[in-house]
């Protein structure tokens, strides 16, 4: 963190709405490479919103609208010439209830392989490997990878959906309050896994637990109907926030 | 690029497999149009939807009315609904509210079995079975008339009559009638007074829709109801539908003559007026939802 | 007190006493068709052509001749109605066209069968010049399955969750691959049942075949897509109604009508089953 910072995300003047709710107005902040970023706030104040957008998964809801930049290495995602597809390749995500596919263990890893083109069996099979070794889920799975996947634990259900994102080397990874549905021995499985993914990403944590965000991101952003109130280094946040309004949330005087 | 292309052909693709079904539908509203059209050079429309005669083969003068038929078709879908409406609502109130989930799981099956029966299996059994069974009864000498037809079709309708209405039933909130019962009604006057007006017109559309299947079905009204060419005065004159008409006289035709025409413009009354009907109950229900809404 | 309790224990009788009506109703078509028809039906019946201007034989060549065109049907309902369903449910944003392509697919199922042979004989026998055949009832059958063909497949499409499609595109899916990796192979089965029971209903249906291709009376099978074919129930229509011995052949009508009802019943069964073990394995 003391090494240069470089720059993977920025949002510049960023507003989204859907229909003609806005759920995000006006939204600048940075993202760092080889960081965890956290985003939290009350329920319904666009932090789900704000970690959609970056992959442009809200898309997919009817009548949904964004303004402004949202650069992902000085690029803007939302200008037409975008490929959505490569876009998501690209931007990894991890969502809030475990969504493996009703298929075996390895399927699911080697899925967004084989949907990108790629054939060679040899490498879909050690990627498939290595992307479940980076997701500390291999020593559990590695005699049962023809199983369905529906056979396994919460926590480990979760870990192969963040491998299954793992295997297609996304650059970011965004991850929807990932541990939300686990018990607190998964959670810290999840929470030591988190901590050592963001040596290779860029990570992007919407949490709504106060304790979690402030054990494992380095920065958090504090959201509040569909504004950014405070953005700083997660220490700062926690112990020194610069409004009011952050340490009346942080100490759990509301939301 | 490539990736972007084959996505955007395969949308295409699908969007003009949807287009298909718009068309389909326009396709053979135009073609009977297109097809009946040239009948009207010769007959005057007001001769064709008013006069009682029809008698396409007369040497002297042939004749073109639908008027007896029209009458014929109501007649029988009118006998249909008189019977199959009171059966099919109570029947749907009782899978409702009434039977036990095992019960249930055994009744729903012999609904859709019901259903499942092919229209001209009905038919047969109009001739062999109901039709002897009048002709006892109103000593007709074979029982083939508006009343046999009636029953059968009654029989045809129920099933649509009686699983549409039970959703409507199922879909009234379960709050409805707990204050009915919490107010002290029993669950006989709750089915009474609350669910059934509550889901009227669901039952209604479902008994719209069920009137369209009978208006629109051919084997058993051609097989069972006499077919006579005369205006029904009673449940037990033989009558002969618009459908049974197509039925029996389009393969004896000349391809292109008067009455080949005239045949496809009794087709598009029948369309029209199928079309009309379930247009109402898809109305009435749009209109339902909109209350729950 | 008393007045209300016996209300309603004579209401719920009369509901009861509808339920049992159509149990009843149920109850004489089997009876009546199986005690009655079982004596007809032998190994002859089933597999030997019509005899002596079919007072005698079988209906063999009616049994392939429903075989044959529901065969045509299901070729093109199914891929036509998966089609149309896939794109109401992935790809149709609510817009004018959507919602006049539901509203055709509602009245085209209330259009009756017989104008359906109008269309048929138009459209099928005459411009495009197939004739009287199996192709062309083969065509208006299938056009009639169409709607319950896309309302069953919709149905299907609804019942797989989200979640999979949206993983998929998390991980760089285009639209198409989720749905043909993703989404398909868990809604197939479901659409398989629904075209099914549609499959049934049209091997069932007299009026869209009366002038697009059945025949009357061939002791012979069909030799190819443009010939003329016996059905099972248009061969049921003519031994009850046409035949020239209609009380001679009575017995055979009652064959051919167990028939019928046993094989729609025979689809109607097999699709119940696979509904059945897809929702065990939906549970599992």
């Amino acid at each position: 963190m003391k090494s240069v910072k470089i720059i993977k995300i920025s949002a510049g003047n960023f507003s989204f709405w859907y229909g003609a709710m806005k759920a995000l107005s006006g939204i600048s902040m940075d993202i760092y490479e080889n960081a965890v970023t956290g985003i939290i706030g009350p329920s319904g104040c666009g932090k789900s919103t704000f970690l959609r957008s970056i992959n442009r998964m809200n898309d997919l809801i009817r009548g949904s609208r964004a303004d402004g930049a949202m650069l992902l290495d000085g690029k803007n995602i939302f200008e037409p010439d975008v490929d959505v597809v490569e876009l998501r390749r690209r931007v990894g995500m991890v969502f809030q209830r475990s969504n493996p596919f009703p298929k075996t263990i390895f399927d699911n890893v080697a899925y967004g392989l084989r949907v990108n083109g790629i054939k060679d069996r040899n490498y879909i099979a050690a990627k498939v490997e290595k992307s479940l070794k980076d997701a500390a889920l291999w020593g559990e799975v590695k005699d049962r990878l023809r199983q369905n996947a529906f056979e396994l634990s919460g926590g480990q259900q979760q870990r192969l959906c963040i491998a299954r994102a793992l295997a297609v080397e996304p650059e970011v990874l965004l991850m929807d309050e990932p541990a939300s549905a686990l018990d607190p021995t998964a959670t810290l499985k999840v929470e030591e896994l988190i901590h050592e993914l963001k040596k290779k990403y860029a990570i992007i944590i919407v949490t709504h637990n106060m304790q979690q965000a402030a054990r494992i991101s380095d920065y958090t952003a504090f959201f509040m109907m569909g504004e950014l109130v405070e953005y700083d280094q997660t220490t700062k946040i926690f112990t020194n926030p610069s409004k009011k309004i952050t340490e009346e949330y942080i100490t759990g005087r509301f939301g | 690029m490539i990736k972007r292309m084959k996505e955007k052909i395969i949308h295409g693709l699908f969007f003009l497999n949807g287009l298909l079904v718009i068309a389909a539908l326009l396709g053979i509203f135009l073609l009977l149009i297109v097809t009946a059209l040239p009948a009207f050079k010769e007959i005057r429309l007001s001769e064709f939807l008013f006069t009682a005669v029809w008698d396409p083969t007369s040497y002297a003068r042939p004749s073109y009315g639908i008027l007896a038929m029209l009458a014929g078709t109501l007649l029988v879908t009118c006998g249909a609904l008189l019977i199959a409406v009171p059966i099919g609502i109570g029947t749907a109130a009782y899978l409702a509210e009434v039977a036990s989930p095992r019960v249930r799981e055994i009744a729903k099956p012999v609904v859709e079995v019901l259903a499942g029966i092919p229209s001209v299996v009905i038919g047969f059994l109009g001739i062999v079975l109901v039709g002897p069974f009048v002709a006892r009864i109103f000593h007709t000498s074979n029982g083939l008339n508006a009343l046999n037809g009636s029953v059968l079709l009654a029989i045809m309708a129920l099933p649509t009559i009686i699983s549409l209405s039970e959703d409507a039933l199922n879909a009234v909130p379960v709050s409805f009638c707990e204050a009915s019962l919490a107010l002290g009604a029993s669950r006989w006057q709750t089915v009474i007074l609350v669910k059934i007006p509550a889901a009227l017109s669901g039952i209604i559309a479902s008994c719209m829709l069920g009137m369209g299947r009978a208006i629109g079905e051919t084997m058993t009204v051609l097989m069972a109801t006499g077919c006579a060419q005369a205006m029904p005065h009673s449940f037990i004159d033989p009558v002969r539908t618009l459908t049974a008409t197509i039925a029996i006289e389009l393969g004896e035709v000349a391809y292109g003559s008067t009455h080949y025409y005239a045949l496809f413009a009794v087709g598009l009354a029948l369309f029209i007026i199928t079309f009309m009907v379930n247009l109402a109950s898809d109305v009435i229900l749009h209109k339902y939802q909109n209350v729950v809404k | 007190m008393k007045a209300k309790q016996a209300e309603e224990i004579i209401g719920f009788l009369l509901l009861r006493l509808c339920m049992a009506v159509i149990v009843v109703i149920l109850c004489v078509i089997f009876y009546d068709s199986i005690t009655k028809g079982i004596g007809s039906v032998s190994w002859e019946f089933l597999t030997a052509m019509p005899k002596n201007g079919m007072t005698e034989g079988g209906i063999f060549p009616a049994i392939t001749g429903t075989f044959l065109v529901t065969v045509i049907t299901a070729v093109l309902a199914i891929p036509l109605g998966m089609g149309c369903a896939i794109y109401l449910n992935e790809y149709a944003a609510d817009t004018m066209v959507t919602r006049l392509i539901r509203l055709s697919i509602r009245n085209l199922s209330g259009v009756p069968s017989i104008v359906y042979g109008l269309f048929g004989v138009v459209l099928f026998v005459q411009f495009m010049r197939f004739g009287t055949c199996l192709l062309s009832a083969g065509c208006t059958l299938g056009l009639m399955t169409l709607p319950w063909t896309i309302t069953a497949s919709e149905e299907a499409l609804k019942n797989v969750p989200k979640a999979y499609r949206e993983g998929a595109l998390a991980l760089g899916a285009t639209k198409w691959q989720s749905i043909r990796t993703n989404v398909l192979p868990y809604a197939v089965p479901g659409m398989l049942t629904g075209t099914i029971l549609g499959l049934a209903r049209a091997a069932g249906e007299t009026a869209p075949i009366l002038f697009t291709g059945a025949a009357f009376f061939m002791p012979f099978l069909p030799e190819s897509l443009f010939s003329q074919f016996m059905a099972l129930p248009y061969h049921l229509y003519i031994m009850s109604t046409q035949h020239h011995a209609i009380t001679k052949v009575r017995p055979l009508a009652y064959g051919t009508a167990l028939v019928l009802i046993v094989l729609v019943f025979a689809m109607n069964f097999s699709a119940v089953v696979i509904r059945y073990h897809l929702r065990k394995v939906k549970k599992e």
